[in-house]
């Protein structure tokens, strides 16, 4: 196989600029992937209001849509920032050793299930209220990571190691069998009692009004943003510079890409290749962790099963956005939640009830997926690499 | 190329779901749902709502408990058999219900209350019987699976199960080949009866295409809701209630804003967007507590303040622990009031927290209820054949058992194997602490109907 020579002198110090833009640059494609998906799709929802309202006779049927569509779009955006989240650690292992690890989901749901538990051990002593509602946000983001950071390179140390030079599918099968044991261990653990956990009050009860729309009957309908979104989408942006900047500006971060391309010659420059596959699963897990965290205080009913969809649709957002993309996933999850929030919140009005839109959302939301994969095999920001062998 | 193909490929398949939903456009406005739970003619049944619910008014609530209760003492029905001496071998009654997982909380209460209707009942006939439980998880495969072992134990002669209907749906065809009686504790679904009814399918509670018919009464009446937007679990349970509902609601001529499933069990918003827009001034949920729970917490965050109500599904404690405040000001219907509102519980209430340490949640009556029929029934068929009976000679000993005196009142079954007539109970949650729930709640409405053409 001809390998073709990189020509650019990398070896030299990167400049202080180069490293912020590496850093910051995503920031940049993610909004513009936030707003090109709330545009297009709010232009087609329109246009499909309009059609269909003359079709099916249905005057009213354009101020629902413009109703839903401030709302759908602030949904979208808290879906997909959660997607976001969770499919950064399926990258970052995918981008090193290629392969899937679908115990992730399950990382993220013991994340879930630390904070949970935190929570309400904390209410039980009566510390709960005693701590401001950010300070408790913080300790549980830390404590999920770590616990879920740890869970996860240990899982690779039992799990994934032994089986680093078997065949392709026998590592997959190695991860569906770790995730099933978790999904049971946390039932176990959590008991009866608390195999539906509900978070205790935390007090992040707020609700920012964005705008107000006015309804077709008379009165407003308020568009608000509560603060536990706010809390997801910020922390979210901060795991990204964060992890980008691991990776592209610090000497693991260069030996963690060493590794990705070349693990042989990799190991033969002097890096210690098994140590850097445990500490890609420790960051991967630990931003699984604190996906896990986010979402138990912003939706704050957990189970045990709760993993296994969302870890299979961020899954699906990685691939969407180039697996082994570090912005990538973060733009395949925004895309796979704005597909969601707006097929949930349209299709039922479009097609007059016959349709659930919660029903088919995810439904629709893939088959989407599926057009878009057609077109751009290798997702949206994934670049074309020819087969390893 | 190939490309554009599969991209063709892809429209076709959309276009042919979209001419798929034009179809049912196309149609008069569905009166029977595509997953509608029962057949045409029960869909009739909506008439209950007007002709015996129509003296039930709230006011006349409290003070008319059902005089048959009243008069509840031990003895007062039919003699109780009696087999002491016969040479019977093991008899065993199995339960069967949810006792791990979320709605282990209704399944621990009913396997705890069958456990003592068997104890005491059968001490009363004099007969030596084992309780097996088994726990399906509120699963259908898991349930029938479950089935096929209990059907293979020749010793079981009686099963008193299960939580959900769906659950027993797909055990019952097993029952049924063996010839081995179910009495059911809570399963509301009409099919329940309506397929297996008295072969080999009883229940001591009401039916679904009823208890909506109250909830119905007491959302368009008493509370004249003018407009409603309908959720469901996509269970049998929660589906078949919803789509009732749908129909009386539409027969009262209240609009109907959307009718939509999800099983979802944590995140909401896709849901409730709709909602949000809609504005209605009501909110019915079919389905259980444990998703129930969750959806109307985000409900309230998201600022939406209609109603909430429900049928039976939300009659537990954890509907308080997962939904916190939000739970105050919900209306259910339950069939199993809270253990205090039976007359003749009593004595049981105190028997339950002396074995189990544990308040008597909601159902429990009712598995004790079951459970003791399948003793009688048992016995009966013993003191008939003055042997062993087999399962067939069972069933036919439950058809002739005439009324019996149970902790939920006189329990008397129609030809089909439903309780003539049922208790429902409106209730209104008083409270966000699991703790208070017993006591807090308010009883707005008790009502006493049988089913259609009873």
């Amino acid at each position: 196989m001809a390998v073709e020579a990189q020509s650019k002198p990398m070896i030299t110090r990167q400049s202080s600029w180069n490293t912020l833009r590496q850093v910051f640059a995503p920031i940049g494609q993610i909004l513009v992937f936030i707003v090109g998906s709330a545009v297009i799709l709010g232009l087609i929802v329109v246009l499909l209001g309009l059609v269909l309202s003359r079709v099916m006779e249905q005057p009213n049927m354009l101020n629902g849509v413009f109703l839903l569509l401030p709302i759908v779009i602030v949904d979208g955006l808290v879906l997909g920032f959660l997607y976001a989240t969770i499919a950064l650690g399926y990258t970052m292992v995918y981008g090193v050793l290629e392969f899937i690890n679908f115990a992730h989901g399950e990382i993220f749901m013991v994340g879930a299930f630390v904070a949970g538990g935190l929570a309400l051990f904390l209410a039980s002593n009566g510390l709960l209220a005693a701590i401001p509602p950010l300070l408790f946000v913080l300790i549980a983001v830390l404590l999920g990571m770590a616990v879920s950071g740890t869970l996860a390179m240990s899982i690779e140390r039992v799990a994934y190691r032994p089986l680093r030079n078997a065949p392709r599918l026998v590592p997959l099968i190695s991860a569906i069998g770790v995730s099933l044991v978790l999904q049971d261990l946390v039932r176990l653990i959590a008991g009866p009692r608390r195999f539906y956990l509900a978070f205790p009050d935390l007090g992040l009860n707020q609700r920012y009004q964005l705008f107000q729309v006015a309804r077709a009957g008379g009165g407003n309908l308020n568009v608000t943003i509560d603060s536990k979104s706010l809390i997801l989408i910020v922390t979210a942006l901060v795991m990204l510079i964060g992890l980008n900047y691991l990776v592209n500006a610090t000497k693991l971060g260069k030996a963690i890409r060493a590794v990705a391309q070349d693990r042989p010659t990799a190991s033969l420059m002097g890096i210690n290749v098994n140590l850097i596959i445990a500490l890609t699963f420790l960051i991967g897990g630990a931003l699984g962790g604190a996906a896990g965290v986010l979402f138990g205080i912003r939706y704050s009913t957990i189970n045990p099963y709760v993993g296994f969809l969302y870890g299979l649709k961020a899954f699906t957002a990685a691939v969407l956005g180039g697996i082994g993309n570090i912005t990538g996933a973060m733009v395949g999850g925004i895309v796979l939640g704005f597909l969601e929030a707006f097929v949930a919140g349209y299709l039922s009005l479009f097609t007059r009830g016959h349709f659930g839109g919660a029903d088919y959302a995810s439904m629709a939301a893939f088959l989407i997926l599926v057009g878009i994969l057609i077109f751009r095999p290798s997702g949206l920001l994934g670049e074309a690499v020819a087969q390893k062998v | 190329m190939k490309r554009f193909a599969s991209a063709l490929m892809l429209l076709v398949l959309m276009a042919s779901l979209l001419a798929a939903c034009g179809q049912t456009t196309a149609s008069p406005s569905a009166t029977t749902g595509a997953a509608s739970p029962a057949p045409e003619s029960p869909m009739a049944s909506a008439s209950p709502a007007e002709s015996p619910m129509a003296s039930a008014s709230p006011a006349a609530s409290a003070a008319a408990s059902p005089s048959t209760s009243e008069t509840a003492t031990a003895g007062a029905a039919a003699e109780l058999p009696n087999v002491e001496g016969l040479d019977l071998g093991t008899i065993k009654i199995a339960s069967q219900t949810p006792l791990s997982g979320p709605q282990s909380a209704l399944g621990t209460g009913i396997r705890n209350g069958s456990e003592l209707g068997v104890e005491q009942m059968s001490k009363k006939v004099g007969m030596e019987v084992q309780f097996v439980p088994f726990d399906d998880q509120a699963t259908e495969d898991i349930g029938a699976s479950n089935a096929n072992q209990i059907a293979a134990d020749q010793d079981i002669l009686c099963v008193a199960g299960h939580l959900n209907s769906g659950v027993a749906l797909a055990a019952l065809p097993t029952y049924k080949n063996a010839s081995l009686l179910m009495i059911s504790p809570a399963n509301t679904n009409v099919r329940i009866t309506d397929d297996f009814g008295a072969n080999p399918a009883y229940r001591v509670v009401g039916r679904d295409d009823v208890q909506p018919a109250v909830a119905a009464k007491h959302a368009f009446e008493t509370l004249k809701v003018k407009n409603v937007y309908i959720l469901h679990d996509k269970t049998a349970y929660g589906q078949g209630v919803a789509d009732f509902f749908r129909q009386l609601a539409e027969k009262a001529g209240v609009q109907v804003l959307g009718f939509e499933g999800t099983d979802e069990k944590s995140v909401f918003d896709p849901v409730l967007n709709p909602i949000l827009a809609a504005q209605p001034e009501a909110v019915f949920w079919g389905g259980i507590y444990s998703e129930g729970g969750p959806l109307l917490k985000q409900m309230r965050e998201k600022g939406i303040e209609a109603r909430f109500l429900g049928t039976d599904g939300l009659d537990s404690s954890e509907l308080s622990r997962l939904a916190g405040e939000a739970a105050v000001g919900v209306n259910f219907i339950t069939i199993a009031g809270p253990v205090g509102q039976y007359p003749a519980a009593s004595q049981f209430a105190k028997d339950y927290e002396a074995k189990f340490s544990a308040a008597t949640p909601s159902f429990a009556a009712q598995g004790y209820d079951a459970a003791a029929l399948c003793v009688l029934a048992i016995a009966k068929a013993a003191e008939k054949a003055n042997a062993r009976p087999t399962r067939q000679q069972v069933l036919e000993a439950m058809k002739e058992i005439g009324p019996y005196d149970g902790v939920t009142g006189t329990v008397t079954f129609n030809e089909k194997g439903d309780r003539v007539p049922a208790t429902y109970f409106v209730i209104e949650v008083k409270t966000g602490d699991p703790a208070q729930w017993d006591q807090a709640n308010q009883i707005i409405n008790k009502i006493d109907i049988s089913p259609e053409g009873q």
